[in-house]
Formats: structure tokens, C-alpha cells, sequence
């Protein structure tokens, strides 16, 4: 038999395929069902966030935030308020910083609830998106009563939050915590111990503790290799400093680890829900500076200088004094930070967005390597990729 | 203000006498201006140093500053899990002097030079793939410089008559609007007309009274 030579195949893996999670286009070379290597495309959803920014007052800045990282929207608002407040040197009364832990522990929910029904659903498990899309909707439906909008919240501003919540609220967001530890549990028996679910994900995509600070993972995916770290309690921001809970890590940093590490991330997030519900104090929620906050709008029919402030700050905006900071905060993804640098205006002169996702998916090649095409999908779903904070 | 920052600040002075062009504390966060020749060498010992353990390069960005000679600085943020500690390292470099690459040393610089090359058109020596990685195959400029217009050069479209997407140079139906909101109050920098025909002499003489 004449000996037949074999060529690496080239496999283009999406831009327009569902498990490749938004737009991306894998240039994948295989040696038959062996990937070699992977090529992801990316910037199929720049949208040159940053550069509008740019032309943006820092007010109007807000809403471009919840664009990045669609799935949960309210985490990357608070970096960008968080650094503005820094450079304001400005501090968010208490009631503030409870309602936006509160609302980015939602965001976090949102997001883990969301990647763990994808993520089953990539390798195969079609009944937790259809379960989780139901308990999502009642999330967004709080965020709806709080702001307004179901998804893109726009309601951490820098100084605090939008509004304060309607009466009522509160006690509906306790009562349905409480029954959502059923709806993890429910989850957990469908996926933790299943067989199907757990051949397609134990020892796929292994990194190290020493790898994954290397290519930069922050989040679920450096706590699924073991690294005990998270913003929340080593560098605490808002209200996070009083809220008791523990950090779930992982042992061997594979695709079934950082499914682990979310599910139990969900649990822990429950119980500062329930802490914030608690403990939320009184007063305003946000600052009572007139040039940052706008007043209330009572005031304005009767008062000049209220108008003529709502007036300015709804125009001009705020002038930030000149400096630069780097704000991050522990989103559902990992480390979220914006690094804002002020020239004196009322426009941030760059404010470069950190994504966490963008760190993971550029290890996509390093986790890929050796493994079937199949696990390639295992890996992007594990990683929690979403393309609106990688293309910003 | 964080007395670990300040030790630490004080330390890579004392390591890096000749590297060091300036150190900043300011917002309980430390910048370090590095020459740039310098950078790999600086970032191989935060790496490693005990006092240091700079493992996480978590981000790598450019800023443009077009009235500068040299005008984009490279912002490396490095993060220390060990000693929870943050640091920024800043280079400066023009259009033409290329910056060296930190690949070698972190893998996550990868990507975030490949940005920063995109965007800012800095180029990064000794990298491995330098390639554009967030705008479009056979994009023209580099879209982040502060002289790149928001709403860019050209535009796309399907044409239904070729049956392929055509590019054209962009057509505003309105004129670009910007706002100057900066009131003579406060600092304006560029002169205001009418004000070059003072003479200097006669304003000093006239403040002077």
C-alpha cells in the first residue's frame, strides 16, 4: 500500500456558531480530531467603546458599561463609578454602597446562572437553560422595579446609585433567595454527578496555579486552580468589607472545577443578598453633592438653584480633577477594572476598560492543546466568555 | 495611605536607581516611570523579587498625548497576589521607537501589546505575533490616537449590485458637534482670540499696576 502523506486539516470554528458564544471565529489546525492549534479572531463586536468614551461627559459614560459585559450588566457600572469616586475622592453614603452590593450580587447570579445552563448546554445538557431562563427573568424583573430597565440597569452612578428602591422590594428579593437554594440544588442533581456531564468536563482544560497567573486569570477561573483570591475580600470596595462569606476554590483547575467554584459562588452570593437585606441602613443613597448628584426633582419646581444645577450637571456634567487610578472590582467574570486618566474636563481624556474575559480566551490556545475538537466547546464554556467586554 | 505601598515604593527606588526616571504615590496607588530600555529588566525583577512577586501582569494599555514629543506611554498594571499590592509601570515611546515586548516574561502581554499596537500604533520588539486584533482585516490607522476622528474614514455597506460589502468614505448627514465646556475660569490652555494682540509687556505692566 503506497504510503498516503496526512495534512493538518484547518477548521474555521464559527463567527456565526452558537457555542461559540457571541462572535467568534477559532481558526483551528487539527491533526485529525487533535487540535494543534487555535486561532481565535476576535473584534468582530468592536464597537470602539473606549474611543466614545472618550466623547463622552463621565455621566453619559455609564451606559456604555452595561454594553460590555451583557450578561451581567450592573458589575462593570461599578468599576467605572468606583474609579470616578477616587479621582472625586468622594465616598457613597451607606445605603448606596448596600444597594449596589446588593445589585451586583444579582449581577453575579445573573451571570453564573446564565454560564452554568450555557455551559451544560454546550456539552449536551438541554434542561438547565430551560429552568435557569426562568429564575433569570425574575432577577431581571428586580432590576426592572430598581431602574427601570430589565438588563442594561444603568444604575451605578458615580456618587451612588440612580434612585433608591421601591418599597416592597427588598423583602421580594429576600423571598425569592431563599427559594433559590432549592433551584441550585435542583441544578446540582441534574449536572454534579452526571456521568455524560462529567466525562466531557473532568481533566479538560487543566491549568495551574502557576499557569493561570501567568496568562493573567483572575476570578472563578483562578479560584477553580486553587488560588484563594477575590477582590471582594483582599481588596474590598463599597459595602463588601461587613459581608461574611467564604471563597469556594478549586483543586484541579479543569472545566468541572470551574463549573464547582460558580455553583458555589451562587450560594455564597445568596447569603450577602441576605446579609445586605439585613442590614440595609437608612438614609440617602447617594451623595448630597449637588454638583455630582442631580437634586430631587420636588425641589426643582420650587427652587432656582436646583433647576439651574440639574440643569448644568444634565449639560456639562462635572469637571474631575486631573489624576489617573485604576479601579477594579471583582465581577462575575474575574477582575474587571477601568483605568481612567482625568485631565481636569468633564470627559475622561482615556479610560481603557480591563476585561477578564479577553485574558481568558487568549489561554483558549494553551488549554485547547492536544485535546479533541469537542473539548475546544467544553473550554470556551467553562472559560465564561462573552464578547461584548473582549471586542469592547 | 497604604504604609506597604510606600515601603514598596521606597524599595524598587532602592533597587532600580538608574531605571527609574519617577515615582508617584498619589489615590493610594504607586506609578513608576521606567526608561525604556529598561522595562523587561524592571518587570523580570518585580516578578520574581521576594519583596515583590509581581505574578500577574493584569493589564497593558497605551495613552496618546499628541502635544508631547514622545507622545504615548505604555501602562503596564501589575498586581501581587503574595503582598496584595499594586503597581503601574509607565514607558514612554514615539510612533517610530518600538517598545520591547513582555511576552517572554508574562503570556497574558500577548494580547494586551497586540491591543495596544492595534489602537495606538506602538510598536512592541521581539514580539511574536504581532498581528491586529480588534478592528477589521485590512483596517487603515490606528483608531485609539487622539488625531483619529470618532466616526473614522470610511463606512460600510452590502451592495445589493456587486453582492459583496463595499467600504466608502464616511458621509455625515450633520456636521460632528462638540461642546467646549471649559469656562476662562477654569485654565483654559489654548489662547482665546483677540488675546495675541496683547502684548505681554503691557499685561505684566498693567498686573502689575
Amino acid at each position: 500500500m503506497a504510503e498516503t502523506e496526512i495534512k493538518n486539516y484547518n477548521l474555521n470554528f464559527g463567527p456565526q456558531h452558537p457555542a461559540a458564544h457571541g462572535v467568534l471565529r477559532l481558526v483551528l489546525e487539527m491533526d485529525g480530531e487533535i487540535i494543534e492549534r487555535a486561532d481565535p479572531h476576535i473584534g468582530l463586536l468592536h464597537r470602539g467603546t473606549e474611543k466614545l468614551i472618550e466623547y463622552k461627559n463621565y455621566l453619559q459614560a455609564v451606559p456604555y458599561f452595561d454594553r460590555l459585559d451583557y450578561v451581567a450588566p450592573q458589575n462593570q457600572e461599578h468599576a467605572f463609578a468606583n474609579g470616578v469616586e477616587k479621582l472625586l475622592e468622594i465616598e457613597v453614603p451607606p445605603r448606596g454602597q448596600y444597594l449596589r452590593v446588593l445589585f451586583a450580587e444579582i449581577g453575579r447570579i445573573l451571570n453564573h446562572n446564565f454560564n452554568i445552563c450555557a455551559f451544560a448546554m454546550d456539552v449536551g445538557a438541554m434542561t438547565p437553560m430551560l429552568w435557569g431562563f426562568e429564575e433569570r427573568e425574575r432577577l431581571m424583573e428586580f432590576c426592572e422595579r430598581a431602574s427601570g430597565a430589565r438588563l442594561h440597569m444603568n444604575y451605578f452612578r458615580p456618587g451612588g446609585v440612580a434612585r433608591d428602591v421601591p418599597a416592597g422590594l427588598l423583602d421580594d428579593i429576600g423571598e425569592w433567595a431563599r427559594g433559590y437554594t432549592r433551584w441550585i440544588d435542583d441544578c446540582e442533581t441534574l449536572l454534579t454527578e452526571n456521568r455524560i456531564f462529567k466525562q466531557r468536563t473532568v481533566d479538560i482544560g487543566c491549568i495551574t496555579p502557576e499557569q493561570a497567573m501567568d496568562w493573567g486569570f483572575t476570578g472563578p477561573n483562578l479560584r477553580a486552580a486553587g488560588v484563594a483570591w477575590d477582590l471582594r475580600k483582599a481588596q474590598p470596595y463599597d459595602a463588601y468589607a461587613e459581608m461574611e462569606f467564604d471563597i469556594p476554590v478549586g483543586t484541579y483547575g479543569d472545566c468541572y472545577d470551574r463549573y464547582l467554584v460558580r455553583m458555589h459562588e451562587m450560594r455564597q452570593s445568596l447569603r450577602i443578598l441576605e446579609q445586605c437585606i439585613e442590614q440595609m441602613p437608612g438614609g440617602s443613597c447617594r451623595v448630597n453633592d449637588r454638583k455630582i448628584s442631580p437634586p430631587p426633582r420636588a425641589e426643582m419646581k420650587g427652587s432656582m438653584e436646583a433647576l439651574i444645577l440639574h440643569f448644568k450637571l444634565f449639560t456639562e456634567g462635572y469637571h474631575v480633577p486631573a489624576g489617573e487610578t485604576y479601579a477594579a472590582v471583582e465581577a462575575p467574570k474575574g477582575e474587571f477594572a477601568v483605568y481612567l486618566v482625568s485631565d481636569g474636563t468633564n470627559k475622561p481624556y482615556r479610560c481603557k476598560i480591563r476585561a477578564p474575559g479577553f485574558a481568558h480566551l487568549q489561554a483558549i490556545e494553551f488549554l485547547s492543546k492536544g485535546h479533541m475538537l469537542a473539548d475546544v466547546v467544553a473550554n470556551l464554556g467553562s472559560l465564561d466568555i462573552v464578547f461584548g467586554e473582549i471586542d469592547r | 495611605m497604604n504604609p506597604a505601598l510606600q515601603d514598596l515604593g521606597e524599595y524598587v527606588t532602592d533597587t532600580f536607581p538608574n531605571e527609574i526616571v519617577e515615582r508617584q504615590l498619589r489615590l493610594d496607588e504607586l506609578t513608576v516611570t521606567v526608561r525604556r530600555d529598561d522595562i523587561l529588566e524592571v518587570l523580570k525583577i518585580l516578578r520574581d523579587d521576594a519583596n515583590c512577586q509581581f505574578k500577574q501582569l493584569v493589564d497593558v494599555c497605551g495613552v496618546d498625548y499628541p502635544e508631547r514629543e514622545t507622545r504615548f506611554v505604555v501602562v503596564y498594571n501589575l498586581l501581587s497576589l503574595t503582598h496584595n499590592l499594586r503597581i503601574r509601570i509607565k514607558v514612554w515611546t514615539d510612533e517610530d521607537t518600538p517598545v520591547p515586548s513582555a511576552c517572554g516574561l508574562f503570556s497574558s502581554a500577548n494580547w494586551w501589546e497586540r491591543e495596544v499596537w492595534d489602537l495606538y500604533g506602538i510598536y512592541f520588539s521581539g514580539h511574536p505575533d504581532l498581528r491586529r486584533i480588534l478592528t477589521d482585516y485590512g483596517f487603515e490607522g490606528h483608531p485609539l490616537r487622539k488625531d483619529f476622528p470618532l466616526t473614522g474614514y470610511v463606512e460600510m455597506r452590502y451592495d445589493d449590485e456587486q453582492k459583496r460589502v463595499v467600504y466608502e468614505p464616511v458621509k455625515l448627514t450633520q456636521e460632528f458637534r462638540t461642546f467646549d465646556f471649559l469656562s476662562p475660569w477654569e485654565g483654559v490652555q489654548t489662547m482665546l482670540p483677540g488675546d495675541e494682540k496683547a502684548d505681554n509687556q503691557v499685561k505684566k505692566k498693567f498686573l502689575d499696576g
